[in-house]
């Protein structure tokens, strides 16, 4: 089983987002960044299925320099090999970019795969988009926002959620999967993984390498504007007998709110 | 043309479906273009009515047994042929788990860009502009498009339902043509969780619990409220969903699920920042909680300082007394 999941370097989901007006951008300055919360799914999900059925993990991020150190986070937590692909442009927003180079890379670098894992959505630019476009830039069945998966001789079984009720998909490999939480509780990197992270080279190709022209992957979206939520104001707080604070809640909420 | 694909789930016409239809049609309005409408299953036709109503000049159902369930491969399929033909300048899809899961998979085979999960849209300068959130709500971002068809998907319950008028546009049935290989990811079975109503991002009320409620059988409390208030369904704190309380789809939040119901009910629910981000766009924002320096109680419009389970019972009284009047 030849397995690669695809993890992006985000910011902490405890982050403060500032706006920097003047150059239309998220403030970088300050923020903490980690993998992906559902990256961590994918790739715990990816090593449960090596150890059950042999084969080989491997990661692959898209980003700047930086997005080494969640490759070896994840090399720590047990996968065989790490790429990354340099991308040094500021972030836009557009999953397709992303897809084109990651469906790119694929076809061009590493043809032999059974499945292609990914998070359900970066934290961040919320798209939820790239694993989809992925799947549909090779042509490839997918399933979506995945809690249960099980891998049976060629085909995935897998449950995904939608909206009351989940969905009981089988489709044959290779396949697009994208993890949600509830998938399984991944594991944390051991200290002798920790130290073999250190040591791995992680091998870096550029989008020149691989062939692409920035002009096919320049975003349809254009970026008018940044701005932050109206802050919500503070409401009324009280402090009362539960009958007397529960009628004037209930007023509020009819009479005031006219809600209920 | 603005192309709006109409979700069917269990032969019914989504709301959310509905809501994006008549978001469209103001916008059409404004860009002086016409709204069509789009089913893909099988045997459909006979909701096309009950879509016109909402504005569309033309329903279209596309057909094929093969689509009579759902797989993402062979909708888009079926939609990007259907695009070929009509050419589309726009096309909208509700930010819905289908829509989610349909919306790029057709916008990568038509080779274009995609604004996921808009919370607004408008005309400027002849150009239509979307608003989403990003950083789970902690900033929004405006975008333009340079390409078409231009492709957005809409979040459910944002967007205010037109007034229905009969009789406005035509159906038709088309057969659609999709090889048994466009299918291979089709849903096989759906299991609806028990007890389950409404989804969470599909009500207009939400009661959630947080870690203050103590264990599972209290959310029953929650319930007996959802069970009083019309379209609502019971949320969750990440802390209750990870201690087993309550399963993860009703779990609210940055990696829960972004809700913008008409009032949202916090019981017992400090208001961390993740919890925050995936509700703060409520209408409404009611909070009980003990602890007075709660951040919950900046952002709720009324707050009771207090222990929930003397509050509970009052209040579930209270709104029974208020919804018979
Ligand atoms: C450094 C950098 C520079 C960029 N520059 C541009 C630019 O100039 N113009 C432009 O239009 N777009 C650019 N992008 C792309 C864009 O900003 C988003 O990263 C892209 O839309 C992905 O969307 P998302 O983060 O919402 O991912 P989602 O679609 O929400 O992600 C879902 C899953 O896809 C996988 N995934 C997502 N992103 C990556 C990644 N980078 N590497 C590996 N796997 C991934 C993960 O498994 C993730 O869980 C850039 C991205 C990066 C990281
Ligand atoms: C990567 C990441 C992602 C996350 N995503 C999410 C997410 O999507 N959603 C989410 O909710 N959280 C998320 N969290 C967790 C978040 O940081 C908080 O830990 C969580 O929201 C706290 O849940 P809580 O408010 O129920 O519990 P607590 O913070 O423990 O608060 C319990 C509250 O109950 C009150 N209380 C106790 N007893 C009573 C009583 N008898 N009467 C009234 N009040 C009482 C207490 O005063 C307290 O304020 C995430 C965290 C991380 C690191």
């Amino acid at each position: 089983m030849n397995i690669f999941v695809f993890v992006k370097r985000v910011p902490d989901t405890e982050s403060k987002i500032r706006i920097n007006h003047e150059t239309n951008s998220i403030d970088e300055e300050g923020l903490k960044f980690v993998l992906n919360p559902y990256d961590e799914y994918a790739m715990e999900e990816a090593l449960r299925i090596r150890e059950a059925k042999g084969g080989k993990v491997t990661v692959l991020s898209v980003g700047t320099e930086e997005s080494t150190v969640v490759l070896k986070k994840c090399l720590a937590m047990g996968a065989d090999e790490a790429v990354l692909i340099k991308e040094d442009t500021p972030e836009l927003y557009d999953g397709l970019r992303t897809a084109k180079i990651i469906a790119h890379a694929m076809k061009t670098k590493f043809a032999d795969y059974n499945l292609l894992l990914f998070g359900k959505q970066a934290v961040g630019a919320d798209n939820a988009q790239v694993p989809v476009m992925v799947a549909a830039l090779l042509g490839l069945p997918q399933i979506n926002v995945v809690t249960k998966l099980e891998i049976e001789g060629n085909t995935a079984v897998a449950h995904r959620e939608i909206e009351g009720a989940s969905e009981k998909v089988n489709t044959p490999l290779p396949a697009v999967i994208s993890a949600q939480k509830g998938l399984n509780e991944p594991r944390y990197e051991t200290l002798k993984g920790i130290m073999m992270a250190k040591r791995k080279e992680i091998p870096v190709l550029t989008l020149q390498n691989l062939g692409l022209d920035e002009s096919s992957l320049v975003s349809q979206l254009e970026l008018v504007k940044l701005e932050s939520p109206s802050a919500r104001q503070a409401g009324t707080v009280i402090e009362d007998e539960p009958e007397t604070a529960a009628k004037r809640m209930v007023e509020f909420l009819r009479n005031e709110a006219k809600v209920v | 043309m603005i192309l709006v694909y109409i979700e069917v789930r269990e032969g019914k016409v989504k709301k959310a479906s509905l809501e994006v239809l008549s978001e469209a049609k103001r916008r059409a309005n404004e860009l002086g273009q016409e709204v069509f409408a789009v089913l893909v299953g099988h045997g459909l036709e006979s909701l096309a009515p009950k879509v016109s109503q909402y504005g569309a000049k033309k329903v279209i159902a596309l057909d094929n047994p093969l689509l009579s369930s759902y797989s993402p491969s062979g909708y888009a399929h079926a939609l990007a042929w259907l695009c070929q033909e009509l050419a589309p300048e726009v096309i909208f899809f509700t930010a819905t788990s289908m829509g989610k899961d349909l919306a790029p998979r057709l916008a990568a085979q038509l080779g274009v860009s995609l604004a996921s999960d808009c919370i607004q849209t408008a005309v400027k300068d002849g150009n239509l502009e979307v608003k989403r959130p990003i950083y789970a709500g902690k900033a929004f971002a405006t975008f333009r498009f340079k390409s078409s068809p231009i492709m957005a998907t809409l979040r459910p319950n944002v967007f205010p339902l037109g007034t229905p008028v009969d009789g406005q546009g035509d159906a038709e049935k088309r057969d659609v043509a999709v090889p048994e290989d466009q299918v291979r990811d089709r849903v096989d079975e759906v299991f609806k969780e028990e007890g389950a109503e409404l989804d969470v991002t599909e009500a207009e009320i939400i009661v959630s619990g947080g870690r203050g409620l103590k264990g599972p059988e209290n959310f029953d409390v929650l319930r007996e409220l959802t069970g009083i208030l019309p379209h609502s369904a019971v949320g969750a704190s990440r802390s209750a969903v990870d201690a087993g309380w309550i399963d993860h789809q009703h779990q609210v939040g940055q990696t829960g699920k972004t809700v913008s119901p008409n009032l949202y009910m916090a019981f017992g629910i400090s208001g961390a920042i993740q919890h925050l981000a995936g509700m703060s766009s409520s209408k409404v924002i009611v909070a009980v909680n003990k602890d007075a320096e709660a951040p919950i109680f900046k952002v709720a419009d009324f707050g009771i300082v207090g222990d929930l389970f003397q509050v509970l019972p009052p209040l579930k009284e209270e709104l029974k007394k208020v919804l018979s009047e």
